[in-house]
C-alpha cells in the first residue's frame, strides 16, 4: 500500500507545527517530506516568537542602563544604533532556521522547496509543475497578520507585526492598535528604546484573554513607564499626512478624539493561510478562514489533516507542535489523545512584567458558574523578588471549592512564563494544591511564590 | 512555643472522631476548660474541653473531617507565632500533656500496636492502586472504592475522568432500554453511620456468630405488666423492655458466661450486668445502658431507661451512658417483626433479638389447642466464648422466668 505513494506523510509548512510533525513522523518510521515556500521554521522562527524575543531581551539590556547609572557608571549612548539591535534579532532567527534544516536532515525528512497546492486527496503540486503523492497530507500553513479595512498595511506608516520586526530605525512615536499579546510585547520593546507608545484597545481592558488581575499588573506597570493606554476605544479612521499618521478614535460614550504618531502598528489578530492552498480541489470549505477538523485534527477527508493556526485552536506555536505530534502518532497507529485539552495550554506574554497562564480565568470561572476559590500572592511576598528588584506582580490560582482541583493559574511578573509550568504539571497530573504547598522549594527563588500561592489556597500562607 | 491539640479519646472505645463543629475559630483566644469544638464520636456528639492556653493559630481538621485519636486537630500558641515548624513535625511526634492523654492509652500498648499495624496494612493496599491525588480526593468525597475503577492515565493511573465516568455509569445506567428518569441520590455518611458500619463489620467478621431461637409464652409477663400498670398513669407505665431487661438480668445471673467479654487471650466475666437496649435514632442507632440490672427493681430500671432514651433522642446522652454494655437487647416487636437475628454489640458476647408478641394456637401437653401470646426470641452468641449448650441453657432459663415471673424471685 505504501509503495503507491511517494510519501506516507507530506507536511505543508515548516513552522512549529509542520517541522515538529515531520520529525516526529520520521521518528515513528513514516516516510516523510515537508514543503516550504519560504524559510524553514515558519513565522515563529523567522518573523514571530524568536526575533521578537531577541528584541525583548535587548530592550531589557537597554533598560538596565538606569541600573548602571545607579551604580555611578556613566553610559554614553551617542553611538547607539537600533539597526544593530535589529541585526542581532535576525541573527537569532537565521541561526534557528538553520537549526531546523539540520534537524530535518538528521531525521531523514525530505525538504521540498516551493509553494505546495493540494490537487487531490493524496496529491500536492509544487510550484504548479511537480506532483507529489502522499498517503497522508498535513496542512500546517500557519497564519499572517490580520488586515482590517481602512487600516491596510503599507509597511511605512501602517505596520503589521512582521513590519515592526523589520524596523531598522526607531520612530519617535507609535500607536499600537490592539492590546493582545503581540501588541503588548511591541509596546514593551519600543517603550524600552524610548519610543512614545500609545496603545488603543476596543475591549475594556488590555489582554482581554487574560485574567483581569494579572492584566491589571501589566496595565499599571506600563502606565508607570509612560506608555499611554486607551481602552474601550474604537479606531474609526486613519489619515496619513506630513509624514505622520492620524488616528480618529471614539470612546464608549461616542466621544471622538484624534491621536498622532509617526507610525501605527496594527495587531488585531491573525488570518489563517488557508486561501491559495488548493482546498477547493478537495472540496474542503473553511469556516471564518479556519479548516474544520475532528478528532486527531483530521478533516472530512481521511487522508488530510490540519493543525496549528490553520485551524480554530489557540494560535500558539506550542499548540501547533502538539497538534502535529497527535496527527502523526495517530497516523503511525499509536494511541494519542484525540485532541489537546484546551484547559492544559499555557500561554505567555513576554513583556515586562511577563505573563504566564493557563486554564480558567476568574472571569471565565464565574461565567461558567463554577464554585471556585482563589489565592493571590504578591511578588512582594518573596525575598528573591525584592533582592532582584522584580517586586511587580502576582501569582493567582483558581481552585475548585469542592474538589480542590486546580482550574487555572495566572502569573504576572518576572519569570512568569517559566514559573507557570510547575502549576501546569500539577494540573495535568492532577496534583492538589497541598502537593505543591508541602513540596520544598529552594530559597530564595521566585518559585517560592508558587508554593506560597498553594499554601494560601490551603489556608496557611506563611509570608503574607 | 505553639502546641498541637490532639483528638482526644472521649470514650473508652473511641478510635476516631469527626469534628461536628468548631465553637472557636482561628485567631480566637482560648483558656483551659473552654469547649473549643464538638466531636461526633461512636454514638453521640461530645464537647471537646481543652487544657491549653493561647490563641488558635490554625485549625487542621475542619468541620465534617475525621481524625484518629492522637491526630492534631488544631494548633495553639502565642498570637502571630510562626507555626511552620510545628506543622512540619511528623504527625506521630506529638507529646500531649498527661491530662490530655486519652484515658485508656496507659497499658494498652497492644491495642495501639494492633491499630498501627492495621493502618499500615490498609495504607499498603491503597498504595497499590495508582490514582492521582485529585482522583483520590473526589473518590473519597463520594465514597467510591478506587479498586472498582480502571485507570486510563499514564501507567494505568486512575484520573479524574475515570471517576467521573464511573459515577456516570453507576447512576445513569439505562434499565431495560428506557433511560432512567429517577437518579440515585449519593449521600455522605454521617459519623454515626460510619462508626456503626465499622463496628458491625468488625463484630460480624471477628466474632463467629451462631443463633438460637426459642418461642416463649409471654402471657404471664403481659399479665404481670397489666397488673403493675393498672394504677399508674400513662407516662409512668412500665415498658415491656424494662421487663425484658429485668428477666434477662435474672437469667444471666445463673449463666455468667453470657455476660462476658473476650479480649486477646483473656475472658472477663463482668461482675455487673449492664444491659444495653438498641434505640432507633434519625441517623443511626444507639444503645443506652442500664447499669447493674441484677441489683435493681423493675420500676427503677424502667425509669432509668426512659431517661436514657430521652437523652439519646435529644443528643445529650453522655458517652458513659451508652458504651460498655455487657449484654444487649434489640426489640423489633413494635415493627411487627416475627423474629430476627442481631449482630453482637461489642464488648458483649451475645445479643438477644426480640420479635413481636402474637396470639398463636399452641398444642399443649394434653393435646388440647390453646391460644397463647407467643414471643419469638433469637440469641446471637460469639462462639469463641459461648458454646451451643451454654447459650441454650441460658435461653431455657430466660423462657422459664418469662413464663413464670415468680421464678425471678428465686
Amino acid at each position: 500500500m505504501n509503495s503507491q505513494f511517494n510519501y506516507k506523510v507530506l507536511v505543508i509548512g515548516t513552522g512549529p507545527g509542520g517541522y515538529v510533525a515531520a520529525i516526529r513522523a520520521s521518528q515513528l518510521g513514516l516516510k516523510t517530506a515537508v514543503v516550504e515556500k519560504d524559510k524553514l521554521g515558519g513565522v515563529c522562527l523567522n518573523i514571530g516568537c524568536i526575533p521578537s524575543k531577541s528584541l525583548i531581551y535587548q530592550a531589557e539590556v537597554f533598560r538596565s542602563i538606569k541600573q548602571l547609572e545607579h551604580m555611578g557608571a556613566k553610559v554614553d549612548l551617542t553611538g547607539f544604533n537600533y539597526e544593530n539591535v535589529f541585526n542581532k534579532s535576525r541573527k537569532s532567527a537565521d541561526t534557528l532556521s538553520k537549526g531546523i534544516e539540520y534537524l530535518l536532515k538528521k531525521n531523514n525528512v525530505d525538504v521540498i522547496s516551493g509553494e505546495g497546492v493540494i490537487t487531490g486527496e493524496h496529491e500536492v503540486t509544487i510550484n504548479r509543475e511537480k506532483q507529489i503523492s502522499a498517503e497522508n497530507i498535513v496542512i500546517a500553513t500557519g497564519s499572517r497578520p490580520k488586515q482590517i479595512p481602512g487600516f491596510e498595511f503599507d509597511g511605512e506608516y501602517v505596520l503589521s507585526s512582521t513590519d515592526a520586526l523589520f524596523i531598522k530605525k526607531l520612530p519617535k512615536s507609535m500607536i499600537i492598535l490592539g492590546a493582545g499579546a503581540i501588541g503588548m510585547e511591541f509596546a514593551h520593546i519600543f517603550n524600552a528604546f524610548g519610543v512614545d507608545v500609545h496603545i488603543v484597545e476596543l475591549m475594556d481592558y488590555i489582554l482581554p484573554m487574560e485574567d483581569r488581575e494579572t492584566a491589571d499588573v501589566l496595565h499599571k506597570s506600563f502606565l508607570k513607564r509612560g506608555i499611554k493606554i486607551s481602552v474601550s476605544t474604537k479606531a474609526v479612521s486613519l489619515n496619513k499626512q506630513n509624514g505622520l499618521v492620524e488616528l480618529v478614535t471614539e470612546d464608549k460614550d461616542g466621544n471622538k478624539d484624534s491621536l498622532q504618531a509617526d507610525k501605527i502598528l496594527v495587531c488585531v489578530g491573525r488570518t489563517p493561510n488557508t486561501d491559495n492552498i488548493g482546498l477547493e480541489n478537495i472540496n474542503i470549505e473553511v469556516e471564518k478562514g479556519f479548516i474544520p477538523v475532528g478528532d486527531y485534527y483530521r478533516t472530512k477527508l481521511n487522508s488530510v489533516y490540519a493543525i496549528g493556526d490553520a485551524i480554530n485552536t489557540p494560535l500558539l506555536a506550542h499548540v501547533a507542535s502538539k497538534e502535529g505530534e497527535i496527527v502523526v502518532e495517530h497516523i503511525a497507529g499509536k494511541n494519542p489523545a484525540p485532541a489537546i485539552d484546551p484547559r492544559h495550554i499555557p500561554s505567555a506574554v513576554y513583556s515586562v512584567p511577563e505573563i504566564g497562564s493557563f486554564g480558567y480565568t476568574e472571569e471565565k470561572a464565574k461565567e461558567a458558574g463554577i464554585d471556585y476559590k482563589k489565592a493571590v500572592i504578591p511578588y512582594k511576598a518573596s525575598g528573591k523578588s525584592i533582592a532582584v528588584e522584580h517586586t511587580e506582580g502576582i501569582v493567582k490560582i483558581i481552585i475548585d471549592s469542592k474538589t480542590n482541583e486546580i482550574l487555572g493559574a495566572h502569573i504576572a511578573g518576572a519569570g512568569a512564563a517559566d514559573l507557570i509550568h510547575e502549576i501546569l504539571l500539577a494540573k495535568t497530573s492532577e496534583l492538589l494544591p497541598q502537593d505543591i504547598a508541602t513540596m520544598i522549594h529552594a530559597h530564595p527563588t521566585l518559585s517560592e511564590l508558587v508554593m506560597e500561592s498553594m499554601r494560601a489556597a490551603c489556608g496557611w500562607a506563611v509570608h503574607i | 512555643m505553639a502546641e498541637k491539640l490532639p483528638m482526644l479519646a472521649l470514650s473508652p472505645t473511641m478510635e476516631e472522631g469527626i469534628i461536628a463543629n468548631w465553637l472557636k475559630k482561628e485567631g480566637d483566644k482560648i483558656s483551659s476548660g473552654d469547649v473549643i469544638c464538638q466531636i461526633e464520636t461512636d454514638k453521640a456528639t461530645m464537647d471537646y474541653e481543652t487544657t491549653a492556653e493561647g490563641v488558635i493559630l490554625k485549625i487542621v481538621v475542619h468541620e465534617g473531617e475525621k481524625a484518629m485519636v492522637g491526630d492534631t486537630i488544631a494548633i495553639v500558641g502565642a498570637k502571630d507565632e510562626n507555626i511552620t515548624s510545628v506543622l512540619e513535625e511528623p504527625q506521630n511526634a506529638k507529646p500531649a500533656k498527661p491530662s490530655e492523654m486519652p484515658p485508656e492509652k496507659t497499658g494498652s500498648i497492644d491495642r495501639e500496636y494492633d491499630k498501627n499495624a492495621r493502618e499500615s496494612e490498609t495504607e499498603n493496599r491503597k498504595e497499590q492502586i495508582k490514582a492521582s491525588p485529585l482522583a483520590k480526593n473526589i473518590a473519597r468525597q463520594h465514597g467510591i472504592d478506587l479498586s472498582l475503577i480502571r485507570g486510563t492515565g499514564p501507567e494505568g493511573r486512575i484520573v479524574k475522568t475515570d471517576i467521573e465516568k464511573y459515577m456516570k455509569e453507576k447512576t445513569g445506567a439505562p434499565v431495560s432500554g428506557i433511560s432512567p428518569v429517577l437518579k440515585d441520590q449519593v449521600v455522605e455518611l454521617s459519623g454515626k453511620r460510619k462508626i456503626i458500619a465499622e463496628r458491625m463489620t468488625e463484630s460480624m467478621f471477628s466474632a463467629p456468630h451462631f443463633y438460637l431461637k426459642i418461642k416463649i409464652n409471654a402471657g404471664s409477663m403481659l399479665n404481670a405488666r397489666n397488673k403493675l400498670n393498672a394504677p399508674l398513669d400513662d407516662k409512668n407505665k412500665i415498658s415491656l423492655n424494662a421487663f425484658l431487661i429485668k428477666f434477662t438480668a435474672e437469667a444471666i445471673k445463673k449463666h455468667p458466661v453470657i455476660n462476658s467479654s473476650l479480649k486477646g487471650d483473656t475472658l472477663t466475666l463482668h461482675a455487673n450486668i449492664d444491659i444495653g437496649i438498641a434505640v432507633e435514632l434519625k441517623d443511626g442507632l444507639i444503645t443506652p445502658v442500664v447499669r447493674n440490672c441484677a441489683g435493681k427493681g423493675i420500676i427503677q430500671i424502667d425509669r432509668e431507661l426512659k431517661q436514657l432514651i430521652e437523652k439519646a433522642r435529644n443528643n445529650t446522652i453522655r458517652n458513659d451512658e451508652f458504651t460498655g454494655a455487657t449484654f444487649t437487647i434489640s426489640n423489633l416487636g413494635s415493627y411487627a417483626i416475627d423474629e430476627f437475628s442481631a449482630i453482637i454489640n461489642p464488648p458483649g458476647s451475645a445479643i438477644l433479638a426480640i420479635g413481636k408478641i402474637s396470639k398463636e394456637p399452641v398444642i399443649s401437653e394434653d393435646n388440647s389447642i390453646e391460644i397463647q401470646s407467643v414471643m419469638r426470641v433469637t440469641l446471637s452468641c460469639d462462639h469463641r466464648v459461648i458454646d451451643g449448650a451454654t447459650g441454650a441453657k441460658f435461653l431455657a432459663e430466660l423462657k422459664n422466668i418469662i413464663e413464670n415471673p415468680v421464678n425471678a424471685l428465686l
